[in-house]
């Protein structure tokens, strides 16, 4: 009797064993074939438009043939450059004040509830923000404008995940660094950011990877361009916003032009982020966690 | 040279937890000293109290007088300064992960502004010797990281990083309890070594271990010090029956 149960309990946690694992496989198929799929379907209607002239080219006016996205590959690197300049430097401090300086006073409470307001806000308001304080007072778009608005959208990413990144290292690692007699600060920058590093780097690429693809933040602020520029107190043209024009324009032409714009927006965040975890972690030593 | 450590009406507080009441005492210089007592009985809070590690903690408290040296350090000196001259090791290796070996021992110096090369290079390997560590990791120092080692050797990696900064005392809070004992041993030898250069103040759990170190053996109980003599006294012959039940094992 006693035996009959005890292999009745052990066959029912052996199929609930493969169960659970089955669920857990099917979940992370379910993460990934979404990317897959949009990925294969980018390079199936895209990449047959991707030739030279693509990355070397403006566009050419409505119905004729040729051309490429020179201007907006390079609008939104500057857009982006600039959005990094704010967003980064900004949203790493927040997050250093919130873990490691201010930590419990009512300050950085209200300073946490901001940003995750901030997170929230619709990028379109940003959008507005930014015509409201920068393009109104200035009375024309540019580069500039439209750069603040992405920028303001980083800080909060980046600055929860800096904070959740220093809340991680272990407090005996402070207590080493006061123990050496190192003051309050130099431990924090030295020793503690330090050891974050690898994380808040992380959550700065996926502050990047985000607002590198917001078309509606540069509406009414980088406006587009449809010449080559680089100057930030100009229009500037931007790849998510060529996509969007073309792709609600009529011309068949174009319409293949946005296909590949999208798949090189994606593929130039993949290579951004790449890169930056390259040469982030050529420094990093054997054994180090 | 160590320097000797004198306490006077020592009282902590974490928030209103009287950890610590009254504490009167003498450490003398270039001697190991043994606290030993129950678990929560303050010698660890005391230990922290000789560096200012204490006040680290928002809602600790501090009063009396503690002069090591000729230094009253709650009075004379801040914090910062007080700690480079009072090197800490923790219960729990805690090299710097992110740091190769070489720059594990020379942070102290380097992250305090300490520029010349050459006698950096001297000092990491004297502290690495003077650790026993050296032989073993002489061929990595900048290769890998301190969290790449065994425990024993993050511990002492650890001793080495305090050395590096010259300090006059070294505080020990429990150095060997999370480490095997060969390693332990290897922590004692150091230590016995250690002690012609520096004061120590070691803590610990292990009767035997503050047997085999230390001339000199305080007894904490419930925040109070109940008895501190030469260790030899201490387990042959304690004046207190608190004292003796402690180390006979009929409690804590």
């Amino acid at each position: 009797m006693a035996a009959n149960a005890f292999s009745f309990r052990s066959k029912y946690r052996a199929t609930m064993d493969y169960v659970v694992t089955g669920l857990a496989v099917l979940a992370t198929a379910l993460v990934v074939v979404p990317l897959i799929a949009i990925f294969v379907y980018l390079l199936l209607k895209g990449a047959s438009s991707l030739n030279l002239d693509f990355f070397l080219k403006n566009p050419v006016p409505e119905g004729e043939s040729g051309g490429g996205m020179a201007n907006a590959i390079v609008g939104s690197g500057v857009l982006l450059g600039i959005a990094s300049l704010i967003g980064i430097p900004i949203g790493i401090g927040a997050g250093i004040y919130l873990a490691e300086f201010g930590r419990g006073t009512k300050l950085a409470n209200a300073v946490r509830f901001t940003a995750d307001v901030l997170n929230g806000v619709p990028s379109i308001v940003m959008g507005l923000a930014a015509y409201s304080l920068i393009v109104i007072p200035q009375k024309h778009f540019s580069a500039l404008s439209g750069g603040v608005a992405l920028g303001i959208m980083m800080i909060p990413t980046v600055a929860r995940t800096s904070e959740e990144m220093l809340l991680m290292v272990p407090n005996m690692i402070r207590e080493a660094a006061l123990g050496l007699g190192l003051s309050n600060w130099r431990s924090v920058l030295s020793i503690t950011v330090r050891t974050a590093s690898p994380g808040i780097i992380t959550g700065c690429m996926l502050a990047f990877a985000r607002v590198a693809g917001e078309t509606a933040p540069l509406i009414f602020t980088a406006l587009g361009n449809a010449f080559f520029s680089t100057n930030p107190n100009q229009p500037i043209e931007a790849l998510p916003l060529q996509i969007w024009v073309y792709a609600t324009g009529p011309y068949e032409d174009q319409h293949r032009l946005a296909w590949a714009g999208a798949l090189v927006l994606i593929v130039l965040i993949v290579l951004a982020v790449s890169l930056v975890r390259y040469v982030t972690s050529r420094g990093v030593l054997k054994g180090a966690s | 040279m160590g320097v000797g450590i004198e306490v006077t009406d020592l009282n902590a507080w974490y928030g209103t937890n009287h950890t610590l009441q009254d504490i009167t005492l003498n450490i003398p210089a270039n001697h190991a000293t043994a606290l030993i007592g129950p678990s929560g009985c303050g010698k660890s809070t005391f230990v922290r109290c000789l560096n200012r590690m204490h006040e680290t903690n928002p809602i600790a408290r501090v009063t009396g007088t503690v002069r090591i040296g000729d230094i009253d350090i709650y009075n004379d000196a801040k914090p910062v300064e007080i700690r480079r001259r009072v090197g800490m090791v923790f219960q729990r290796p805690n090299p710097f992960p992110t740091m190769s070996i070489y720059d594990n021992v020379a942070s102290g110096l380097k992250l305090n502004g300490y520029k010349n090369k050459r006698s950096l290079d001297e000092i990491v390997e004297r502290s690495l010797k003077n650790s026993a560590l050296w032989d073993e990791v002489k061929d990595d120092l900048k290769s890998k990281s301190g969290a790449s080692l065994s425990g024993g050797q993050q511990q002492r990696l650890c001793i080495a990083r305090a050395l590096a900064v010259d300090p006059e005392v070294l505080l020990m809070d429990e150095p060997a309890s999370a480490l095997d004992p060969v390693s332990t041993s290897k922590i004692e030898d150091l230590i016995f070594q250690l002690k012609s250069q520096y004061t120590i103040v070691i803590v610990t759990h292990n009767m035997q271990q503050a047997a085999r170190v230390a001339e000199k053996t305080g007894f904490f109980l419930n925040g109070r010090m109940v008895e501190f003599d030469s260790t030899h006294k201490i387990f042959t012959n304690p004046s207190d029956k608190r004292t003796e039940d402690y180390i006979t094992g009929r409690f804590g």
